[in-house]
């Protein structure tokens, strides 16, 4: 795989939790490429949060490069990199996504305020947003409905919309389909690829469930790409 | 859309952000209204008291002569002769002068002698002059004029018969010579609500048996003697003074300060009002004092509020996070909903003012005398209003930081 196509690149790159001597985590090489699906299978405490929070940049790596759309993100000052995360990354979280208060279109705009870009390429943005909602096979009066009364199959569909948005070139989500039953799982994850086909956006997606894997270009587990350091205790 | 999301998060929690916008609304109705009752006592008492160019009396303080004068508060160290008077009230500078005799009483009230001149002359309220609401002004020796408080504390009506007592609280009384309320004056806010005013005369009528403060043992002469003796006051407690021109007030009351045959005090009633107002005044910053701490305390309860509230909101912030908020935006949200919050409050406050002040305003008045305008809201008001919401935009720089630095350490995942 050329370097070069990769949406995200990891090199050599380490991290030691501050405070927590004991326990560190090194990732000698991670890429996805333009377009491609990922799914990256890891157990619970096997350094996948941080994994992602190294991705995102709100963390920052002790050493080695991460690079998203080519960008080196530790060169980014703090400020910047909260925006180049608005900018270059939609996330999707496992549960509570929306803020519960606002309405689904509110929710779905939200990274748009902090990315400028993004902003411009979503062109008019409400009804892009009303697309999207109808995309994902959401019924089109709610976009005007407050966050907490949809079902959680809604609001991680919403949580895709809002991922979806501005088209950024790529996508993290967290285990987005453990809150779900195993039907709403097969529909939702329907949902996701056909929009991430359509728009050619790269998916890296975490999960514990190795069943999910058959739908992606490439799964690979954290054991395989990762080193945690745990001193005995 | 900030703003939108920000109401609606406040909305949604109902409940205690309601209750933090009411105590801060109910402490700056406090201050406010304590303000609101300070400007007021402050101006009613300048009110007392108005279109009188000097207060003349015997050579003492001028805020003592000025409290038994007007306020009937305190006594006379001495007393101003007739012989004084006349000379000043000669004077081409006087316009009007009116005498004042203090130093009896009836039950708790003062009794004050005085010519017809006092209701043409004393005003008050910028420039109010006294009126009736029942009967008229005394005409007969023996007739007296009674203020509103007087009438309704002691249940008088015209005709009915009072006795006088002489000196203060004190058990002799003037039984001799009963007198007959003539008139009942309307409410004035002033001391002369709780006046009993008699003729000069009449002052001296009741003391005709009387010799150094005691009564002459065994002499009582008859009400019909009295009536034809010569009842000419020989001395008087103070003279309230109206100049021809205001340009004379300081020659007039320089001349009656270096008066020869007696020593004798003249004071500018405004003057002295504003240095018994700089002793009262004390007690009235601590008040304002106090109020303001209220305010700071409401204050501080929002601020006790927002800290609570952090826990419960991290994941909206970590939410805020993922999006591509700053660390700096979550503080910056955080503040921004405080002065939410602080301004929500520092309106309710003036509403509830003025709502309370178009109820208070007839009982206060009737109650104790005190007027309290209902005025647009001044620029005071908008000052309040902007010092509330800077002070919370600080007090929840405290919360908002903590916030910024959990914002940081959280990232987008939250570490419990």
């Amino acid at each position: 795989m050329q370097v070069g196509d990769a949406v995200l690149a990891l090199s050599k790159v380490a991290y030691r939790w501050p405070g927590r001597t004991a326990f560190s985590l090194t990732v000698p090489d991670l890429s996805v490429a333009k377009g491609e699906s990922v799914l990256l299978l890891g157990e619970s405490g096997s350094g996948k949060s941080t994994l992602l929070s190294l991705i995102c940049g709100t963390v920052l790596p002790d050493r080695g490069t991460v690079k998203v759309a080519g960008t080196n993100i530790a060169g980014l000052s703090g400020a910047a990199r909260d925006r180049f995360r608005a900018e270059q990354i939609g996330v999707i979280f496992q549960q509570f996504n929306l803020l519960p208060f606002g309405s689904v279109v509110d929710n779905i705009l939200l990274p748009l305020r902090f990315a400028p870009e993004r902003r411009a390429r979503a062109g008019h943005a409400a009804s892009e947003a009303a697309n999207l909602c109808t995309a994902l096979g959401l019924p089109t009066d709610i976009t005007q409905a407050k966050a907490n009364t949809l079902s959680v199959g809604q609001q991680q569909r919403v949580a895709v919309a809002r991922a979806l948005i501005g088209q950024p070139p790529l996508i993290v989500a967290d285990e987005p389909t453990s809150a779900l039953d195993a039907n709403s799982q097969v529909a939702f994850l329907d949902l996701l690829f056909a929009q991430t086909a359509t728009h050619g956006t790269s998916l890296l997606m975490v999960s514990h469930d190795p069943r999910l894997g058959e739908r992606f270009d490439r799964v690979i587990s954290m054991e395989d790409i990762a080193l945690i350091e745990r001193a005995a205790a | 859309m900030t703003l939108r999301l920000a109401l609606a998060s406040l909305f949604a929690r109902a409940l205690t952000v309601g209750m933090t916008i009411l105590a801060i609304g109910l402490s700056v109705a406090l201050f406010l209204g304590v303000e609101k009752v300070r400007t007021g006592a402050k101006a009613s008492f300048a009110d007392t008291i108005s279109g009188t160019d000097l207060i003349i009396g015997a050579r003492s303080g001028s805020v003592q002569l000025l409290l038994y004068s007007v306020f009937r508060i305190g006594n006379a160290t001495n007393n101003v002769t007739w012989e004084s008077y006349q000379d000043i009230a000669d004077r081409p500078e006087v316009d009007w002068i009116v005498p004042i005799s203090l130093g009896d009483s009836h039950r708790q009230f003062r009794v004050m002698g005085t010519t017809q001149a006092f209701f043409d002359h004393y005003k008050y309220r910028q420039g109010r002059a006294l009126a009736m609401s029942d009967g008229v002004i005394m005409d007969d020796l023996f007739d007296t004029v009674i203020g509103a408080d007087v009438a309704t504390t002691l249940g008088y009506s015209v005709d009915d018969p009072i006795v006088v007592a002489h000196g203060l609280a004190s058990f002799t009384e003037h039984k001799d010579q009963p007198f007959r309320v003539s008139g009942i004056l309307e409410k004035t806010g002033t001391p002369v609500d709780r006046t009993v005013i008699v003729s000069m005369e009449a002052i001296e009528a009741i003391h005709v048996d009387w010799q150094s403060g005691a009564q002459i043992p065994g002499q009582s002469t008859p009400v019909d003697v009295i009536r034809g003796m010569e009842l000419t006051p020989k001395a008087i407690t103070a003279a309230l003074v109206g100049v021809e021109s205001p340009l004379q007030t300081f020659a007039l009351q320089r001349a009656i300060n270096e008066y020869p045959e007696e020593p004798l005090l003249a004071i500018l009633p405004g003057v002295a009002l504003q240095e018994l107002w700089g002793i009262v005044g004390i007690a009235e910053t601590a008040l304002l004092a106090v109020s303001a701490m209220v305010v700071v305390t409401a204050l501080i309860g929002m601020m006790a509020t927002i800290f609570s509230s952090l826990n419960e909101r991290r994941r909206e912030m970590a939410i805020f996070r993922a999006m591509g908020a700053r660390p700096a935006t979550i503080l910056g949200m955080l503040v921004f909903e405080a002065m939410l919050m602080a301004a929500f409050g520092a309106l309710l406050g003036v509403a509830l003012l003025y709502a309370g002040l178009f109820i208070a305003q007839p009982i206060v008045d009737s109650a104790f005398g005190l007027w309290l305008p209902i005025d647009a809201p001044s620029l005071r008001e908008v000052y309040v209003i902007l010092g509330v919401v800077a002070a919370g935009a600080i007090v929840s720089m405290v919360p908002a930081l903590r916030a910024y630095r959990l914002s940081v350490a959280d990232g987008m995942m939250i570490k419990s």
